[in-house]
């Protein structure tokens, strides 16, 4: 296939950059190794809108999460996915740590990062009556937010194939030769040509870099586990909690998700494999121990389930993000934290960037609005009777503890970009992600799912080929 | 709409409940179930052993549902299928929602909360390693095969010696599956003895207690799982790890009564039980509102849960005829003592009991020819041998209205577990 453009990767940065290349003249092709968008990083992180006062001033990382953050909020409506802006605090459990404190401050305001405070412990405790006591000081920054990481990723993609951009799944770029012609890149499916390519490979765009440029980069997987609450204890705290970096390890915060969860995590650890996206004995534990130093007591009880992702970590800790040596190629690696609060920003920079090399013009018929999945959960009882009478797939529930219907399922498997497995059906519409964490509604879910693509149940998985639910009898 | 005894769920505790209602006399009794059939979780289990108590013959779960289902067509009790329950307030205002109907609300006199249990899944347990495909609760890999006619996997380790974990091991193993071994955290199995002969003994299944998984290898689909010995204080024991290959992780590891509704409603729930405290009548502490089944607390047997959910229907009755009002007289407390857990009902009011109340519980350890023991204040008044006591089996003992009401004011009752053998 001949287009103009090639993106690497599905994930938040890809897709965002998809996104925003619709907006133009400009035929693209998304190509990602999974079954679905928004299956590495993106789907495995702490779904927080970062401030923007931890990055050194100057920096990429800086400069995109600051403006992708300006933009969450106003992407959050027209794309119709879950932001809410609740604030973040770092605490201090020690008065000698008041210079690191200010220290932030500092970048952030050099960052331009706006309403940062210092507070003492007790005014922090009057916000957050569940934060330790130990806490001496904090720095509060009203403008940090949670997204939900999946509908952020997912309503930009789905927007991205409205408006043009087609996507490739279960394709995985295995060569990207530089020829008179454009880039050809081979995949274990089809092969394409493309004038521009945009690396946008998570955790391998050092494979994807290197299979081009002779300056090479390596991104380390770096690991981070998480513990995730019933959403009985979400409301343990309201702002996202950070501890200063150094007091007691690097970074596991704690914070309510935006579907009112209490999240715990990550650890930060490298490891050589990519795919080790396994949760560890030692991780979990450590999880407990440290992020229970900025609250009163963690609800272990509560944990519904843990899970790990994996942060591309560039060599030299800034972004890569822009043309490469080779004319024509572009990175967006390196992409970790704050990876999700950058990636709007990301998008609309490369996707200029890539634009002008292809002196393409904006489209006049782009759609940039887009509309999410009724959720029958959250509307009113008059909004729940106008869906139901609309279709009376909205009032039979399929996942109780998440009170999810069959017609969000069927929405989700129907819409543009539409899930084909369980994982994809979960991350749409959040079927199977609360409590009992789909033992109930896995075997309708999967019926449904069945019935609408019209294949028969055992041919259906988790999160693509390989991960198949049910096996054949065996003849005995 | 309006009715007098709306119960939430017809699974086995709401159909007893609606039924013994009905006989009491009550003209409109309401069940509202989820699902599309009535019978609950009964449904899925088609191995027999249902039904020695209440019908004194071995029933399968479907057919032991189906006597109450028939039984509660007969005296009309009127159901409403495919219908979810929302949310209910304190004055028993009930908000519904189904396709037939949309969104609509049932103004109750009396509720009977029979929703039931869930599984825990591996989630809570916070097991290591990875999320493939392949991980099931015993419950959904019970539906898979004898609900869809599929099959979950071929090679398989349960975690979790619950009943259900036990019941799927020799379900697995007639429809040609491998299952490798029962691992249990406890130094003794959660599920009934005869379970453990008839599921695991019979088919050479091995137990292995004091066992747990720490890791779970494969990414897309369960390719192996290691297991490791627990020290006393159920920590992984280093270097007791045993890798075995499989591709199915089955987990029978606790089941939890579905008490959101009930605390959303602001019903005061134990953390022992995760259910209602309910008194003698088995109501809760919002008037009015009763509780019974698996909802209440875990039960082992059906039998059992028909049991007290017949008696909870005949107390909703008696509270819509007007007859069984809560007064301000004080309630006496039921104590847990040595090895006893939790007590179903928490406490009594004289003024309502019947000649006898049976008090259910359950112990929190093996105990070996132990002596279950009722103290009225400090005076023994029962004392039964039993050959054994386990975590598994639910107990019971029985009181009689004439000993409580000689009891003292400020006395209170007290049910332990004596002179175990060591």
């Amino acid at each position: 296939m001949k287009v103009n453009t090639v993106i690497i990767g599905a994930g938040v940065v890809g897709s965002s950059i998809a996104r925003e290349l619709s907006r133009f003249d400009v035929s693209i092709a998304v190509l990602e190794r999974a079954s679905d968008v928004c299956e590495g990083t993106s789907k495995a992180n702490s779904g927080i809108v970062h401030a923007g006062f931890d990055a050194v001033p100057g920096t990429k990382k800086a400069y995109f999460n600051v403006r992708g953050s300006k933009k969450m909020e106003a992407l959050s409506k027209e794309l119709d996915f879950a932001y809410r802006r609740n604030g973040s605090i770092v605490l201090s459990f020690n008065k000698e740590d008041r210079p690191k404190l200010e220290e932030l401050l500092k970048r952030g305001e050099a960052n331009g990062v706006e309403g940062l405070k210092i507070l003492s412990g007790d005014e922090i405790r009057k916000m957050e009556p569940n934060i330790s006591d130990e806490v001496v000081e904090a720095l509060y920054a009203p403008t940090g937010g949670i997204v939900c990481p999946f509908n952020l990723t997912i309503a930009m993609a789905e927007n991205a194939s409205v408006n043009g951009a087609k996507f490739f799944f279960n394709t995985e770029v295995t060569g990207i030769e530089k020829t008179s012609e454009g880039f050809k890149i081979t995949t274990n499916g089809e092969e394409f040509l493309a004038d521009t390519v945009i690396n946008a490979a998570g955790v391998y765009a050092d494979r994807i870099h290197n299979m081009v440029c002779s300056d090479k980069i390596k991104i380390t997987a770096r690991k981070g586990e998480y513990c995730l609450y019933d959403k009985k204890v979400g409301g343990t705290v309201s702002s996202t909690i950070f501890q200063l970096p150094g007091a007691y390890g690097k970074g596991v915060l704690v914070t309510p998700t935006v579907h009112g969860n209490l999240l715990i995590g990550p650890t930060a650890t490298d490891t050589e494999d990519k795919e080790a996206v396994n949760t560890t004995a030692v991780g979990l534990d450590s999880l407990q121990a440290t992020g229970g130093k900025s609250i009163k007591a963690v609800p272990f009880r509560s944990v519904i389930t843990s899970f790990a992702g994996l942060r591309a970590h560039p060599e030299g800790d800034d972004f890569i993000i822009g043309e490469s040596t080779v004319p024509g190629f572009f990175d967006a690696a390196g992409i970790e934290s704050p990876g999700l609060s950058a990636a709007p920003a990301i998008g609309e920079f490369l996707a200029g960037e890539v634009a002008k090399k292809l002196s393409a013009k904006e489209k006049s018929d782009f759609k940039a609005a887009r509309k999410g999945i009724p959720n029958v959960a959250l509307a009113s009882p008059e909004e729940k009777q106008r869906l139901v009478k609309e279709n009376p797939m909205y009032a039979n529930v399929i996942c109780r503890c998440e009170l999810v219907t069959e017609g969000e399922i069927v929405d989700a498997i129907k819409r543009p970009l539409g899930a084909t497995t369980l994982d994809g059906v979960k991350r749409r519409t959040r079927a199977g992600m609360g409590r009992c964490q789909a033992g109930f509604c896995s075997p309708k879910t999967l019926e449904i799912l069945a019935r609408e693509l019209n294949v028969p149940i055992e041919s259906l998985t988790k999160h693509g080929p390989g991960s198949e639910f049910l096996s054949p009898h065996k003849s005995v | 709409m309006k009715t007098k005894i709306a119960i939430i769920g017809g699974g086995p505790a709401g159909l007893a409940a609606a039924i013994a209602a009905k006989e009491a006399g009550v003209e409109e009794v309401l069940i509202i179930e989820r699902d599309r059939v009535l019978g609950g979780i009964l449904n899925q289990c088609i191995h027999n052993g249902f039904g020695l108590h209440t019908f004194k013959e071995e029933l399968t779960g479907p057919e032991y549902a189906a006597r109450f289902i028939e039984k509660a067509k007969e005296l009309n009790v009127e159901a409403l299928l495919n219908t979810i329950v929302i949310d209910i307030s304190r004055d028993k205002v009930i908000t519904a929602m189904s396709a037939e109907k949309g969104v609509f609300t049932i103004e109750a006199e009396a509720i009977v909360l029979a929703m039931g249990c869930r599984e825990r899944p591996r989630g809570a347990l916070n097991t290591p390693g990875y999320r493939p495909a392949g991980i099931y609760s015993a419950g959904t890999a019970q539906r898979y095969v004898n609900i869809e006619g599929k099959m979950p996997g071929h090679d398989v380790v349960i975690l979790g010696s619950g009943d259900i974990g036990l019941i799927m091991a020799r379900r697995m193993t007639l429809e040609g599956a491998k299952v490798h071994a029962v691992a249990e955290l406890m130094p003794y199995s959660g599920g009934l003895k005869r379970n453990i002969v008839q599921c695991l003994d019979d088919f050479d299944i091995p137990l292995k207690l004091s066992t747990t998984v720490v890791d779970i290898a494969g990414k897309d689909r369960v390719e192996s799982v290691t297991l490791a010995k627990v020290d006393a204080k159920n920590k992984p024991i280093p270097g007791t790890e045993e890798i075995i290959k499989c591709d199915t992780l089955l987990l029978s590891c606790g089941l939890l009564p579905e008490n959101e509704l009930s605390s959303q409603m602001g019903v005061d729930l134990s953390p022992i039980t995760g259910g209602p405290r309910v008194d003698e009548s088995l109501e809760t502490d919002i008037d009015g509102v009763f509780a019974c089944g698996n909802v209440l607390h875990v039960h082992d047997l059906v039998d059992y849960v028909s049991k007290e959910a017949t008696e909870a229907g005949e107390h909703a009755a008696e509270f819509v005829k007007g007859a069984s009002k809560r007064d301000s007289e004080a309630a006496i407390g039921i104590e847990t003592g040595n090895g006893v857990r939790y007590t179903v009902p928490v406490c009594i009011r004289k003024s309502r009991l019947r000649d006898l109340l049976t008090v259910r519980f359950r112990v929190g350890n093996v105990y070996k020819d132990p002596e279950i023991c009722v103290y009225l204040g400090d005076k023994c008044i029962q004392r039964r041998k039993k050959q054994i006591c386990a975590p598994g089996e639910m107990e019971q003992v029985i009181l009689k209205k004439t000993d409580i009401e000689a009891m003292n004011s400020g006395e209170t009752i007290r049910i332990a577990i004596e002179n175990e053998s060591k």
